[in-house]
């Protein structure tokens, strides 16, 4: 038998082609990505050793910061955004609701599952002002509000926090679910104890609830502070990270950088920083919400 | 929670209502976009955004599908799918139970290699493999994203199936292997009939990675013939997205039907599959 699972032609057998493909697509492009922020040009032509120049030029370079201060926007307002409709909407559903908590679980999470592409162009539409009135403008004209219709994906002013509210309004159902599921792993007489103790709904809320559902939260946390540090799809969807530069994600400009200038080895850079932005901010919450236990 | 009749609390009342306005804030702009893509242009430029179609103008439709190469990219999409995911779940399940089931000193560092996969932004990956298809002569081809989905997609479905995998107890391996089976055959007899449902969910998640995915397609393909759905959707909104709202709305529309037919079929799949995709960390 045990020879059998130590039969090394069969591990290699199973495990091999898996290997050899994730290897070559995968592992081997981190390391080339690795190396090539320490050099400039374009590969085969005119290719040199640079040194720390790409990561220098990093630091100093306004558009790089201007994308990651946007993005930095961006993602306090989705991920507040996701966490704390999430949160609400997993309560209600839990205790709001007598009966058809499926039916309703199966309609918030519908969004989830729709292209980010499709979901960005439809909000386009919604919000569009010429060359007629989107639905969002013309319920504006409805109720009398009609003074306030703009083309709200147009202005800079209004751009992000358009973006912000699409990608709240495709996600928050998963979060939701995630909570609702958290809640139902919660043992019945632990809420029931709590009830005879008098606690109020809030109090319940803040004491008990809240608390049991900490590493569902935590993981919630980087879940969504990953997604959208990392965000493309649906931003270039929606805006295509104008009006000017109003809501252009670090993603993209490495996107352009790389593809659209050729400058190979700055994008390489552009894409380790948006890596470590990635695994500090997991890190970063992992510390955090590890040690204090109160939430 | 009991069925006795209680008084309704004025803190559930409020849920409920709330929970309503959410449905319908979450349903809305679908069903809108159904409805629009029903419309006639002229219908759409003279009565207001939320009024309802008054027939149903199956031209946009048909002017998408055609003029606006839909066909074309639809056909793409089926076709990258198709085979990424036969690919995905080829390499994930044998590798998954040779990681869980065979004894060898590096499965646990294998393992943790694979996993990394998940944490590192596709970003990172993007240059050199770009580099790589140019040198391979892979780029614009459908081939070059089907092998790139295929690799992206095993680190999720490795860890998911690793999950299923040791849930079966090795009891059953050894009494399949007393009754002289080999190892092979205790894979594809006894472990794949057991995984099913599995395989069901990793499909799952693995074709909303595929067919919802922009960044490769956009990178790797530049011309129109050989554009997949998200990528086409973005080119035919370019170039119709201002004049024909009505072919764009049909063109939205089918970009998101196959899904939504999925969903009916298999939401409680797909939401299990998603969810459990989440809870990876």
């Amino acid at each position: 038998m045990d020879k059998l699972l130590r039969d090394k032609k069969a591990i290699a057998a199973f495990v091999l082609p898996a290997m050899l493909v994730y290897a070559c697509i995968v592992l081997v492009p981190i390391v080339w990505s690795a190396t090539y922020t320490v050099y400039d040009g374009v590969p085969g032509l005119d290719f040199r050793f640079v040194g720390s120049q790409n990561f220098t030029t990093l630091f100093r370079d306004r558009d790089f910061w201007m994308a990651v201060t946007t993005n930095l926007k961006y993602v306090a307002g989705v991920v507040t955004g996701q966490i704390g409709l999430g949160l609400l909407l997993a309560f209600m559903l839990m205790f709001g609701l007598r009966s058809h908590k499926n039916l309703v679980r199966t309609i918030l999470f519908f969004p989830v599952v729709l292209p980010s592409v499709a979901i960005g162009q439809m909000f386009v539409k919604i919000l569009e002002i010429q060359p007629q009135y989107g639905l969002f403008n013309s319920l504006l004209e409805v109720v009398g509000l009609g003074a306030y219709a703009k083309g709200w994906l147009g202005e800079s002013s209004t751009a992000l926090i358009c973006c912000i509210i699409a990608d709240i309004w495709k996600a928050m159902g998963l979060y939701a679910t995630l909570f609702y599921s958290g809640l139902l792993d919660i043992p019945g007489d632990v809420i029931e104890a709590s009830q005879i103790d008098g606690a109020t709904g809030p109090q319940r809320v803040r004491y008990i609830l809240l608390p049991m559902l900490k590493p569902i939260i935590m993981m919630a946390l980087v879940l969504s502070m990953t997604g959208t540090l990392k965000v493309f799809d649906s931003i270039y969807a929606l805006t295509g990270g104008g009006p000017g530069n109003a809501t252009r994600m670090p993603t993209m400009y490495m996107q352009t950088t790389a593809f659209v200038y050729q400058q190979y080895g700055y994008g390489s850079t552009i894409a380790i920083f948006i890596m470590i932005e990635c695994l500090f901010f997991s890190l970063i919450i992992n510390k955090l919400l590890s040690k204090d236990n109160t939430i | 929670m009991e069925k006795t009749k209680k008084k309704v609390s004025p803190l559930r009342a409020v849920g409920t209502t709330l929970l309503i306005i959410f449905l319908l804030i979450e349903l809305y702009p679908i069903i809108w976009l159904l409805l629009s893509s029903f419309k006639t242009n002229s219908e759409i430029a003279l009565t207001p955004s939320y009024s309802l179609p008054q027939g149903i103008e199956v031209q946009n439709y048909i002017d998408a599908w055609n003029v606006g190469h839909m066909s074309t990219f639809m056909g793409n999409s089926i076709y990258t799918t198709v085979f990424s995911l036969t690919f995905i779940v080829l390499l994930s399940a044998p590798a998954a139970f040779g990681l869980t089931k065979m004894r060898w000193k590096l499965s646990g560092p294998v393992s943790t290699l694979f996993l990394m996969g998940i944490m590192i932004p596709v970003q990172v990956m993007l240059i050199p493999l770009f580099l790589m298809f140019k040198t391979a002569n892979l780029l614009n081809t459908l081939e070059c994203l089907i092998v790139a989905f295929s690799a992206f997609g095993l680190p999720m479905s490795i860890y998911l199936f690793s999950g299923f995998f040791k849930g079966i107890p090795n009891e059953m391996i050894e009494a399949a292997v007393i009754d002289g089976c080999s190892i092979y055959r205790v894979f594809f007899k006894i472990m794949l009939p057991l995984i099913k449902n599995a395989m069901v969910t990793i499909l799952m998640i693995s074709f909303m990675d595929v067919w919802n995915d922009l960044l490769f397609s956009m990178t790797f393909v530049s011309s129109t013939e050989l554009k997949t759905l998200q990528t086409g959707l973005v080119m035919f909104s370019g170039r119709f997205g201002a004049r024909d709202w009505g072919p764009t709305f049909a063109a939205i529309a089918m970009g998101t039907l196959p899904t939504i037919l999925l969903y009916l079929g298999l939401n409680k799949v797909m939401i299990e599959g998603l969810t459990a995709g989440a809870v990876k960390g």
